[in-house]
């Protein structure tokens, strides 16, 4: 009982200081985000704020740091586009394989299919670049401007010297993290250190300092100029993702049967009209990054990063009313219809499916890298050739691709093909490169008597004089005049 | 001016089209004018810089500043494949064609670089790869893929035949043989064994294509126990070539000539360079026994080992 007058009597003080909360919204009015003015959001505490620090932190330091990670004196993860071999740690992927690649990208379409379609923007929330590097920027911007309030007043300031000193310093730290960006962008395809010392030495090739350069533009402008209008009117994926919400996805939403309607809280806490939760306080506009008002219902502009969830809990704790005034629930929910299973969701298992299919794809596909790959031509022009002890010769183009981290010698064996053939050309047992194709030529030669069909398959077995494990085979044809 | 949407202050240029149609005198956004007057100094710069202008007079044409011409531009482009091909080409062109093919790297770069060369010269009798062409009357050029050579398939031999060309000869036979005798012959011929008739050595065939009829290689006559022919392998074919001759005056004789290639046509390089692409079309013929030389295995194979292979 006690507790309960205690309680009532913080409220009485809460709601006092709660209504100057309309003043700083004064100079300030909210109107449709059309590009034309700068959006200047107020951060503030929160679950979902602490949530997309540390993701976005958590995707994205690694694509600064790992690029300086070493392994067997080489770059651990190095897509090395000059050698056209990408380096994961022990594992070399040649282009022969990057059709891994192309399911790798369809796994990640799919997840961003799949978590869109549960719960919405995830990723455009909390992990995206385009929000991640927006974010920074204006947090930079925050240290240095201050708070939302001084940045707008400083917009509209005189360009004095302290307003030169603000913004000269922010545009430097903004240019720095942009070269940054570049410069961590590009050493992932070539050595970082080697890349560091031609940076500083200025010997980049063009190509580098052409990526540089697009790489720094791009990131200035996107981050620091751009920000939300990109997510808005540049981007494709939100577009798509529109598309996969339906009315079992949550995402962060405004409770407008419990909010409405609105209106604002007054001193001593008199009612005059029916009054919902909402106390009209405009707190979740102010933090939103891309300035949606999330009251308006589902929209485009909104990237479900959940700031405004922070920032309505902390005015509904300070006025003593449930949390959850805004919240991650469906449009089901909110319309009272009974939540559906996860199960119930077909969509979602679609892309789960897929998703594996990929997913075991890819592990087929690296525990069948094969040490070795062998392609065989026949030489089409002639198909063969009569040689004058009435023998038949064909002409066969090998191309070899030794995986491996060594040199090795092969040799050369058929299976099928014409009796008593011969096959002449890896006498030497060829010495096959590592890392790169090698190609030689074979001749295979039969009696002409034997040769019976005009079309005879033979299968080519290449072995490494090493190690018998390492192989490959080829089924070609031997051909021989109609008879 | 829609009614719809309030023009606000904006003026407008004053006239009306179909009542309610006017146009705003609004400024263009000001980064299209930075665009368009970057586009106009573009512009400028580049008429200057470039051959630009499409007019010539007695002096020549306005050549821009820049000196930029098409051909400038291929030959820089020409100058990073020649860079490529310059360390192989330096290194050959003082070797023997026999040396050239015991470098399997050298070997590996004359195969793949040949196809041009042999396209150009030689495809144009012998086809494309050495497949060989047919006129009317059989074969008009050897096959150059198999290991019958009526001038000898070594190195040496190829070499020799595209320096100095090669001029095959026969008698033609009309007047010397009777209907019935050409028959025999020609049969016995097309069987393969040309020494089961008397006719072979008693008309004389022996002195070009020798006692056992296995041809000559100093003459260029035709191994005639083999399964390769030269012109046409029917009876009537071979009737045609022992009544004819090759070579031999008349307008019905065969025609077989390949011109000499050293000189105005090719380069000393570009001759070995074909001997070699020759050789490895699959009939080359090694010094001691047949051996391929490998082709991928690389320099630091002595050619010591194609040797060893070899015996």
């Amino acid at each position: 009982m006690s507790q309960e007058i205690d309680k009532k009597e913080t409220d009485k003080k809460e709601v006092g200081e709660v209504t100057t909360i309309y003043n700083e919204f004064e100079t300030w009015t909210w109107t449709v985000n059309m590009g034309d003015k700068t959006i200047h959001a107020k951060r503030m505490a929160g679950f979902f704020r602490t949530f997309k620090d540390r993701a976005q932190l958590a995707l994205w330091l690694p694509f600064f740091l790992f690029p300086y990670l070493r392994w067997n004196d080489k770059q651990a993860i190095l897509f090395d586009i000059d050698h056209r071999q990408f380096h994961f740690f022990s594992l070399t992927v040649l282009p022969q394989d990057i059709w891994m690649l192309s399911l790798l990208l369809l796994v990640a379409a799919m997840t961003l299919f799949a978590v869109t379609s549960v719960a919405s923007r995830v990723w455009c929330g909390y992990f995206c670049f385009q929000t991640a590097w927006t974010d920074w920027f204006t947090w930079i911007e925050e240290k240095i401007e201050g708070n939302p309030t001084a940045r707008r007043k400083l917009e509209t300031a005189p360009w004095d010297a302290d307003k030169i000193k603000k913004k000269g310093l922010k545009h430097l730290a903004w240019a720095s993290i942009a070269l940054l960006t570049g410069i961590s962008f590009s050493i992932w395809f070539v050595d970082a250190f080697d890349y560091w010392n031609n940076l500083i030495h200025l010997q980049l090739p063009v190509v580098g300092w052409v990526v540089l350069v697009m790489f720094f533009l791009g990131t200035y402008i996107l981050a620091g100029l751009l920000r939300e209008q990109t997510c808005i009117w540049l981007c494709p994926y939100a577009r798509i993702q529109a598309v996969m919400n339906d009315s079992q996805t949550i995402l962060p939403t405004y409770d407008y049967t419990r909010g409405e309607p609105r209106g604002k809280i007054r001193r001593g806490g008199e009612v005059v009209a029916p009054q919902g939760d909402c106390i009209d306080c405009f707190q979740c506009v102010q933090v939103c990054p891309t300035g949606v008002d999330i009251r308006n219902g589902q929209q485009l502009g909104c990237i479900t990063c959940g700031l405004c969830i922070d920032a309505c809990d902390s005015i509904m704790d300070k006025i003593a009313k449930p949390r959850g005034l805004i919240r991650y629930a469906s449009l089901d929910e909110l319309s009272g219809k009974p939540a559906k299973k996860m199960y119930q969701h077909p969509r979602t298992l679609v892309y789960i499916g897929i998703i594996m299919l990929a997913l075991s794809g890819i592990v087929w596909g690296l525990t069948h890298l094969g040490s070795m790959t062998l392609k065989i031509m026949h030489e089409r022009q002639p198909l063969f050739v009569s040689m004058s002890d009435g023998s038949i010769q064909n002409k066969y183009d090998f191309k070899l691709l030794n995986k491996t981290d060594k040199d090795f010698q092969v040799k050369v064996s058929a299976e099928g093909g014409v009796k008593d053939q011969i096959i002449l050309g890896a006498e030497n047992n060829p010495m096959i490169h590592h890392g790169r194709g090698t190609s030689f030529t074979i001749f295979v030669k039969a009696p002409g008597k034997f040769a019976e069909k005009d079309v005879t398959p033979i299968k080519f077995r290449v072995e490494s004089m090493d190690d018998p494990t390492v192989f490959a085979e080829y089924t070609s044809q031997f051909y021989a005049p109609k008879k | 001016m829609s009614d719809k949407h309030s023009a606000g202050d904006v003026p407008t240029t004053g006239h009306v089209w179909d009542d309610d149609l006017g146009d705003y005198i609004n400024q263009p956004p000001k980064w299209w004018m930075l665009g368009l007057t970057a586009s106009a100094i573009w512009v400028v710069v580049y008429w200057i810089f470039y051959p630009s202008i499409p007019v010539s007079n007695a002096n020549g044409f306005f050549k821009g500043v820049g000196g930029w011409t098409a051909i400038n531009e291929m030959e820089a482009d020409k100058s990073v494949v020649d860079e490529v091909r310059g360390k192989y080409e330096a290194k050959l062109k003082d070797m023997t064609p026999a040396a050239i093919l015991a470098d399997s790297e050298l070997t590996e770069y004359v195969t793949r670089s040949g196809k041009v060369l042999f396209g150009d010269n030689c495809a144009a009798c012998h086809g494309q790869n050495g497949v060989g062409t047919h006129d009317k009357q059989g074969l008009f050029a050897p096959i150059l893929n198999d290991d019958d050579w009526l001038y000898g398939g070594k190195i040496d031999d190829i070499h020799t035949t595209i320096v100095g060309g090669r001029q095959g000869m026969m008698m033609a036979h009309k007047d010397m043989l009777s209907e019935a005798e050409v028959d025999t012959l020609a049969n016995a011929v097309a069987a393969g064994k040309p020494t089961s008739t008397p006719l072979f050595a008693e008309k004389g065939c022996t002195a070009c294509h020798g006692e056992d009829g296995k041809g000559m290689q100093a003459m260029g006559s035709a191994n005639l126990t083999d399964g390769v022919w030269r012109f046409d392998s029917s009876v009537e074919g071979i009737k045609y070539t022992i009544k004819n001759g090759v070579n031999a005056g008349t307008p019905e004789t065969r025609v077989a000539v390949m011109p000499a290639f050293q000189g105005a046509k090719l380069s000393d390089a570009e001759i070995k360079k074909l001997a070699v692409y020759v050789y490895k079309f699959g009939g080359g013929q090694a010094e001691a026994a047949p051996v391929v030389v490998d082709a991928a295995a690389t320099s630091e194979v002595p050619a010591a080992s194609a040797v060893q292979a070899a015996q």
